[in-house]
């Protein structure tokens, strides 16, 4: 029987999935919405002094078809009053009192601080999130992620804010910073119950290339903005591997960045976060997801036997090394289900122009199925990542009696390259044409 | 009496001859576009007669550069908005997508070559830097696609080219023997004149060559000349009655419709003999027309038309009736058609016959005979030293399109016998390039 109930740091939510701070969150009304349609939680729109804001606020990445794979706003904190905000709070708790509220927040001064904390408490908040992450406006008045950046400042903040708070408190941390671990050991030393990351990451989304501005323009300027969506999952789940091997993080965490679907949770909950937080899908698709998550989620979970969270939280961590750690004599050679080739002949061309000519086509033009030259094949994986057919080209392994060894062991035994020229270069037996090889055709024209 | 069909007002001839490929907007071809995967050598390339680099055109359409990939068309195939529109891409790009390989449907190809060189036609883009005059001209005769193409290929080279064409307006069968839901008139015509505006040759419309002394007149005047004189008239089948009032040629029904689409009111009941593409053509068009009823026969097994599947396909649905291993031997009725007899037909141990005794009688008032186009040999025995092979076809060198009179050059349809209009273009800038490589070598 599968359960995806949380404890989040003292916060209980009827499943993973919140809603991140953002614009779905601007309202009780929306979370109201959300939570009928099965969200467990939600992370309020930023409260603070209310902003102004600018008119356009978002642009994308498109890509061959598909919309917004990338997305990216300079929208700024709640522009809402206060008090209209803590009102809508107070009345959704009221309704979904099993359901995770979450404030989020941004000020400047400690009085601010302590005094935004206690109300939000008052509202019924099940717990606060700090915003030291925004990117983009709010950090240009040292606040968001100019706050995230400077571990200190991150410290001291969060110990105002642990004076006074009596329910648990999250630090979200901005991923424009060298080594996201400070900010989140930081966290910990202010005493702070857990982390959320990644926050989005400061960007130009493009060009507009007639007027000569980025996007999205404001009349004839622009400015930058914090990117998120698809595109960043990879860079939050290396931020939030970071954090859950850290010995001196240690902390719950809330994984953000680019969830759209099951399996993105999977990922992330493997890497080490224990709830999820999703805004530029719901922006996209509407609260209606819920339903996928939720149901991909617990399929997956009834198919490997796992009836909580906890119970694979962090279980890819351990596989998660060094490379140093990594065995060179692990060896796989690509394959080519011919039965299933259609013959567009990307790998070949992928692995002649990009790789390692390592596939080579057919002397006979009309059989278009290339094949593997198993001696230069390095086993990188392009030609099987670039074939547009499931499961037709697959990595095979062939290092079936070779002992693992790796680049700490063999540096130990003196059995690295060290010079320029050096014989032990991995490379040294892979055949490589001579440059001229490259205009040969050009005689036969 | 009025027959219930004859009731209804007839749908409109645009409706009626909706377009099979019609032209994509924005949004259509960006989303396709982006379903291309830019195979490496890719087969729809190479299933192209005209070699057009379609999966360059397709990724410049789909990153936003819409007279790039109508230049990328325009460079290999003078007529790529016709053929995106006419080719039947079933067969040769869409056929050779790797998509199909998966049972997922092909890239929209025809139609997305449509899409970009529609923008650079009703743009009027130029992509071409024509070179001064070269003093060399050469004649084209017809201005169908072969000899368009010739033209283009030879203009690039700065010769000065004057096509003679027999009828009043260009693009031969593209324009008459064309199916009205495969292409407009207007496109067709749009594209030559795009292409006149841009490369510069001459049309003289209204002047069939014929006979020996214009032969010898155009021999005089031109460095070389170049025959894309398509097909004649329909054949006969060589049938009693077959000299009746409303027994036509399948290629006279197709163009009458495409300058004047309604049938004539006593039509009603059609038969059209044959079993290749101008059959289902003759045969749709009937049907969709309002024929009450349009019987398809063919002598042998379906299996064994000439005619594409997806022709028949559509003939099926416009509502034809396939007959099929039946034969005609006589066409019935006093001055006017009332029917045809037909006798059936086996293919027995190999060898192919007619069943004795099972002669049987279809009643229609239109026979339509779409049993192939002559020769134009009454033609091309006034060119001396002019071969054709044994069914008339004018015998060149394929690599140059050279016959074997050496002033003469020859492609498209009366060189391969009647295939594409892709295959004409294809021919005829072969041809454009093998006059250039004889003149060059002249001076």
């Amino acid at each position: 029987m599968v359960n995806l109930e949380i404890n989040f740091a003292g916060i209980k939510a009827p499943n993973p999935f919140w809603l991140a701070s953002g614009p779905p969150t601007n309202s009780g009304y929306q979370i109201m919405k959300a939570f009928d349609q099965g969200w467990g939680g939600a992370v309020w729109k930023t409260l603070g002094v209310p902003v102004i804001n600018v008119s356009s606020r978002y642009g994308a990445v498109n890509h061959r078809g598909s919309r917004v794979v990338g997305f990216n706003n300079i929208e700024l904190i709640t522009d809402r009053r206060l008090c209209d905000n803590l009102r809508e709070m107070e009345e959704v708790k009221k309704y979904f009192p099993d359901h995770a509220v979450i404030a989020s927040l941004m000020v400047q001064s400690k009085k601010e601080w302590q005094q935004i904390v206690q109300d939000v408490q008052n509202a019924g908040a099940d717990g606060i999130e700090l915003n030291f992450g925004c990117p983009h406006g709010m950090c240009e008045r040292g606040m968001g992620s100019a706050v995230g950046q400077e571990p200190a400042v991150l410290e001291t903040i969060t110990r105002w804010v642990m004076e006074v708070a009596k329910i648990p408190v999250i630090v979200k941390l901005t991923p424009n910073i060298s080594d996201i671990t400070e900010p989140a050991q930081a966290a910990r030393r202010a005493g702070a119950n857990a982390i959320a990351l990644i926050n989005t990451i400061q960007s130009l989304v493009g060009v507009d290339i007639d007027k000569f501005v980025t996007y999205p323009v404001v009349e004839n300027h622009s400015t930058n903005g914090g990117y998120c969506g698809p595109a960043v999952k990879p860079i939050a789940l290396n931020m939030v591997k970071n954090c859950a091997q850290h010995p001196l993080v240690q902390l719950p965490i809330s994984g953000i960045g680019g969830i759209e679907n099951w399996r993105d949770a999977v990922e992330f909950i493997l890497l080490g976060a224990t709830s999820l937080q999703v805004c530029t899908a719901v922006m996209h698709y509407g609260f209606g997801i819920i339903r996928d998550l939720t149901s991909g989620l617990e399929q997956y979970m009834e198919s490997h036997g796992f009836s909580s969270i906890q119970q694979f939280a962090g279980k890819a961590l351990p596989n998660v090394k060094h490379w140093e750690e990594l065995n060179l004599n692990y060896s796989i050679k690509a394959s080519i289900d011919e039965t299933k080739c259609i013959g567009c002949q990307l790998c070949y061309i992928a692995c002649e122009d990009g790789a390692h000519q390592a596939i080579d086509l057919n002397e006979d033009k009309n059989i278009r199925i290339p094949r593997i030259n198993e001696e230069n094949c390095v086993g990188c994986n392009l030609c099987a990542l670039i074939c547009p057919v499931e499961n037709c080209i697959t990595m095979v392994r062939k290092d079936v009696d070779k002992e693992p060894v790796t680049w700490v062991q063999r540096t130990e035994a003196n059995h690295v390259p060290t010079t320029f020229n050096d014989e032990l270069a991995g490379g040294l037996g892979h055949s490589v044409p001579e440059p001229m090889e490259a205009l040969k055709y050009k005689n036969t024209l | 009496m009025a027959e219930p069909n004859n009731l209804q007002p007839m749908p409109d001839i645009e409706q009626i001859f909706a377009q099979l490929k019609p032209l994509m907007n924005n949004s259509q071809a960006y989303y396709e576009s982006s379903r291309c995967l830019f195979c490496y050598n890719a087969p729809c390339m190479l299933a192209c007669p005209t070699n057009i680099d379609i999966p360059l055109f397709i990724r410049q359409i789909n990153n936003g550069n819409l007279s790039g990939a109508a230049k990328t068309i325009y460079s290999a195939n003078y007529l790529g908005n016709t053929c995106g529109k006419v080719c039947p891409t079933e067969i040769l790009c869409e056929g050779a997508c790797v998509f199909t390989k998966m049972n997922i449907r092909a890239i929209d190809i025809g139609r997305l070559q449509n899409f970009a060189t529609n923008n650079a036609i009703l743009a009027h883009l130029k992509f071409f830097d024509i070179p001064e005059f070269n003093g060399k001209s050469v004649a084209v005769i017809g201005a169908g696609p072969a000899g368009i193409s010739c033209a283009c290929q030879l203009r690039l080279e700065g010769y000065q080219v004057d096509i003679y064409e027999a009828r009043n307006n260009p693009s031969g069968l593209a324009l008459h023997g064309v199916a009205p839901y495969k292409i407009t008139n207007q496109e067709a015509l749009m594209e030559v004149e795009f292409l006149r505006a841009q490369f510069g040759f001459n049309v003289f419309y209204n002047k069939r060559i014929a006979d020996k002394d214009e032969f010898k007149g155009l021999e005089n005047k031109y460095d070389a000349i170049f025959l894309g004189i398509g097909l004649g008239n329909s054949g006969k089948i060589k049938i009693k009655g077959e000299e009746k009032q409303n027994c036509i040629g399948a290629t006279e029904f197709i163009e009458q419709i495409k300058n004047n689409p309604v049938l004539q009111p006593s039509a009603k009941k059609i038969v059209v003999l044959g079993g290749g593409n101008t059959a289902m053509d003759a045969a749709s068009e009937s049907a969709r027309l309002g024929a009450r009823q349009v019987i398809l026969a063919y002598r042998r097994s379906q299996s064994e038309m000439k005619a594409y599947y997806f022709e028949f396909d559509l003939a099926k649905i416009s509502g034809v009736i396939g007959m099929f291993n039946v034969a005609p031997i006589e066409v019935l009725g006093e001055n006017c058609v009332t029917g045809v007899k037909f006798i059936r037909t086996e293919t027995v141990n190999g060898k192919f016959g007619n069943i004795p005794g099972s002669e049987f009688t279809v009643d229609c008032d239109l026979v339509i005979k779409a049993t192939g186009q002559l020769k134009q040999t009454s033609m091309i025995v006034n060119i001396p030293g002019l071969d054709m092979d044994e069914s008339g076809r004018i015998i060149v060198d394929h690599a140059t399109g050279r016959t074997t009179n050496p002033r003469y050059f020859a492609g498209g349809d009366a060189v391969n016998g009647g295939a594409e209009v892709v295959n004409a273009v294809a021919e005829g800038k072969i041809a454009g390039k093998g006059i250039h490589g004889l003149l060059s070598k002249l001076s």
